[in-house]
């Protein structure tokens, strides 16, 4: 990847960069999903001026920055979450695998069973273990039979590292969990339906740092499958788990780049402030 | 750091200390007392009516001795027989000294005038009383009835008492001979309103209740669920529904008698509806009601947590199955409470009720929506408004039945409440 970001790379220096364009590299060959010239606006608010970045295939893309800096409601329209929010409103081309995902002809349920979303506060429903990992399945429709099904939520937890813990007690409310087991159990439903990318606001904001360490490691393990967005507050999260990040700064994408290089070599002076902790 | 050094700041804060644990005694002393005063209020209420209530469970019979001749009652002609007269000569072969037309009139008024119909339902039913002499208990008039139970004061002067002195005599006579008694008044929990006390029964009222409910619930409770799902979950928010939100407020303030008026002038003289019926109460109430449940259940389907609904979407539900599957569940709890309230709201209603005729006065019990009705608060204002000292009590028992039916329907709405409740 790292020749990529050479190639792709814009030849700039720190200095010439005060202002908020978008430094780094923030296009890759073959992405999952595109998103050219997006804005958000809440009522008459901008949120999110005009970002421009691809997600890769297989990668975890760290999503940086300081609180309102615009980084979950960027990651809120890659499912179109934000048409539930009163008075959002987005514009620009947003595409997953090349389909638009803002056309007015598509359909966001099937949009949200290929983009998954896992929230920063654990929220189970106040159902069984397994009828939470089985409720997406069910819906779409993905298992024939009683035996598929079970097959699909052994699968799923077992991809979330839960299943040894929970196997025993399946019929048990899952809300009952451990707070670390229950936001595990939420990424065991949003594989449960096979999804190509997998949103994550914040998953671990909530735990305890082992609890953080069990999700970690699962996001390197899903990486195998899945396109990972992750919004973090944590840099050393960020340091830790992803293979890009990018750096928002009051709404504007300010910098992009391989997760090492960004966090040993800023380009940007806002970013080299927030991740020397001069800011933010 | 090491030196023991006052801290200025904690003198301060244990001065204010006293204070402030003197005002939360305050108010916890008030809290309890405002609870004790209820709670006597309560007691008040309940002790009052179960006082003057209770005797309306009691009944007093007298004793006759009838001969059904065969020549006069025959299975044919049962209904013109003369059933009243069996009674008078009954009472004259009692009390053979009476002979003046007003003493003999005097004498019968003691028997209640329901006494020939129970004859009659009697020899109905068992047709083998033909031919037969027998000793029947029959109900006695409700003067008689007072008198036993103690509400007419035998010490005043006779002009000022509705029995007389001879009157008294007669009974005394009866009660010494053993043929008058006090029973359970089973005829009130069976029977339907009727002029005469003795006679009267809740049991009308009470199915009239029953019907009138059930139709207010069966259309109040789908259609405030489904146009407060509609209004939180679906519709856009912008004017219009802050128009119709403005308005269902409002209508939950409307007067009660505005319904009934409504109801008059659309239910019953634009659609022909017929009147007095529990089909047009009912229709009435779950006008009156809708409101009550269309705003609880809004506030109930406001109070589930967003994270559920994310959850739901997030992993493509769509918006009805989110709906379905994961708020209505949650919200359901809420909506039973403001359907309990709802509901009790509509039972104690009766002012709406008098304007579409359910005030008639209705002897036959209901069997069905269209029948002719009235319900137990009704009833209860038609017993108080009764001039007979025997209504008081029935008044009272009548409050005691509508409690417990109120009771019931909640007993009813909490168990179902407790099966949905969704433990997290």
């Amino acid at each position: 990847m790292s020749g990529k970001e050479e190639i792709l790379s814009e030849v700039t220096t720190k200095a010439l960069h005060k202002e908020r364009e978008t430094v780094g590299s923030p296009f890759v060959e073959n992405p999952r999903m595109t998103c050219r010239e997006v804005n958000v606006y809440y009522g008459d608010k901008k949120a999110i001026n005009n970002v421009n970045i691809d997600i890769a295939r297989n990668e975890v893309i760290a999503m940086i920055g300081p609180s309102g800096c615009g980084k979950s409601t960027f990651l809120r329209c890659l499912n179109r979450m934000n048409d539930t929010i009163e008075g959002c409103r987005v514009t620009g081309d947003l595409r997953l695998d090349g389909m638009d995902i803002h056309d007015k002809n598509v359909d966001v349920v099937p949009l949200r069973a290929r983009v998954g979303m896992v929230f920063q506060k654990p929220n189970p429903f106040p159902k069984s273990i397994f009828d939470n990992v089985a409720y997406g399945p069910k819906i779409h429709g993905l298992a024939q039979n009683k035996a598929e099904l079970d097959e699909i939520v052994e699968r799923s937890l077992k991809k979330a590292g839960l299943w040894d813990e929970v196997k025993d007690r399946l019929t048990q409310p899952g809300t009952g969990l451990s707070g670390g087991q229950q936001q595990r159990l939420c990424i065991a439903r949003a594989i449960a339906v096979s999804p190509e990318v997998i949103l994550m606001d914040e998953p671990c904001s909530a735990l305890d740092p082992i609890a953080t360490a069990r999700i970690e490691e699962l996001i390197a393990e899903l990486r195998q499958h899945y396109s990972i967005v992750i919004v973090t507050h944590s840099m050393q999260q960020a340091a830790r788990v992803s293979q890009r990040t990018a750096y928002f700064h009051l709404g504007d994408l300010i910098e992009v780049g391989m997760t090492d290089r960004v966090f040993t070599n800023p380009r940007h002076q806002l970013t080299e402030d927030y991740i020397t902790g001069r800011f933010g | 750091m090491d030196q023991p050094e006052k801290n200025p700041t904690i003198d301060k804060v244990n001065r204010g200390l006293k204070r402030r644990y003197r005002a939360e005694r305050r108010f916890r002393i008030l809290g309890a007392t405002a609870i004790l005063t209820a709670l006597c209020f309560l007691f008040l209420l309940f002790f009052s009516i179960v006082s003057s209530g209770y005797k309306a469970f009691e009944k007093t019979f007298i004793q006759i001795e009838v001969f059904f001749d065969p020549a006069e009652f025959t299975n044919e002609n049962l209904a013109a027989a003369n059933f009243p007269g069996l009674i008078k000569a009954s009472m004259n072969s009692m009390f053979p000294e009476v002979t003046s037309r007003k003493d003999k009139k005097d004498l019968y008024y003691l028997i209640s005038p329901g006494a020939s119909f129970q004859l009659m339902k009697q020899v109905k039913n068992n047709p083998a009383l033909i031919g037969q002499k027998e000793l029947i208990w029959v109900a006695a008039n409700d003067d008689v009835d007072m008198l036993l139970k103690g509400n007419i004061d035998r010490t005043r002067p006779e002009s000022e008492r509705r029995i007389s002195d001879k009157q008294l005599g007669w009974l005394d006579t009866l009660a010494h001979d053993g043929k008058i008694k006090k029973t359970f008044n089973t005829a009130f929990f069976t029977s339907g309103d009727s002029r005469e006390p003795e006679l009267a029964g809740i049991w009308g009222a009470t199915c009239g209740s029953f019907y009138t409910l059930l139709i207010t619930l069966s259309l109040s409770f789908p259609i405030g669920v489904a146009a407060a799902v509609y209004l939180e979950e679906f519709a856009p928010k912008n004017r219009w529904t802050d128009i119709i939100e403005v308005n269902i407020n409002n209508l939950a303030a409307v007067p009660s008698i505005v319904y009934g008026l409504l109801g008059l002038a659309v239910f019953i003289n634009f659609f022909g509806m017929p009147r007095s019926t529990p089909l047009v109460g009912g229709l009435v109430l779950t006008l009156m009601t809708l409101p009550i449940i269309i705003i609880a259940s809004r506030a109930s389907l406001k109070s589930v947590p967003p994270s559920i609904r994310e959850a739901a979407l997030g992993i493509g539900a769509s918006k009805m199955q989110m709906v379905a599957h994961h708020v209505l569940p949650l919200a359901l709890p809420g909506m039973l409470t403001g359907t309990i309230i709802g509901m009790a709201h509509a039972l104690g209603e009766t002012a709406p009720l008098l304007m579409v005729g359910m005030v008639a006065f209705i002897v036959d019990i209901p069997h069905g929506f269209t029948d002719p009705a009235t319900v137990l608060p009704v009833q209860i204002y038609l017993w108080a408004d009764s001039p007979e000292r025997a209504f008081v009590a029935k008044t009272s028992a009548a409050i005691m039945v509508l409690l417990a039916f109120l009771f019931l329907m909640n007993a009813a709405a909490v168990l179902l409440r407790k099966r949905f409740e969704i433990k997290w």
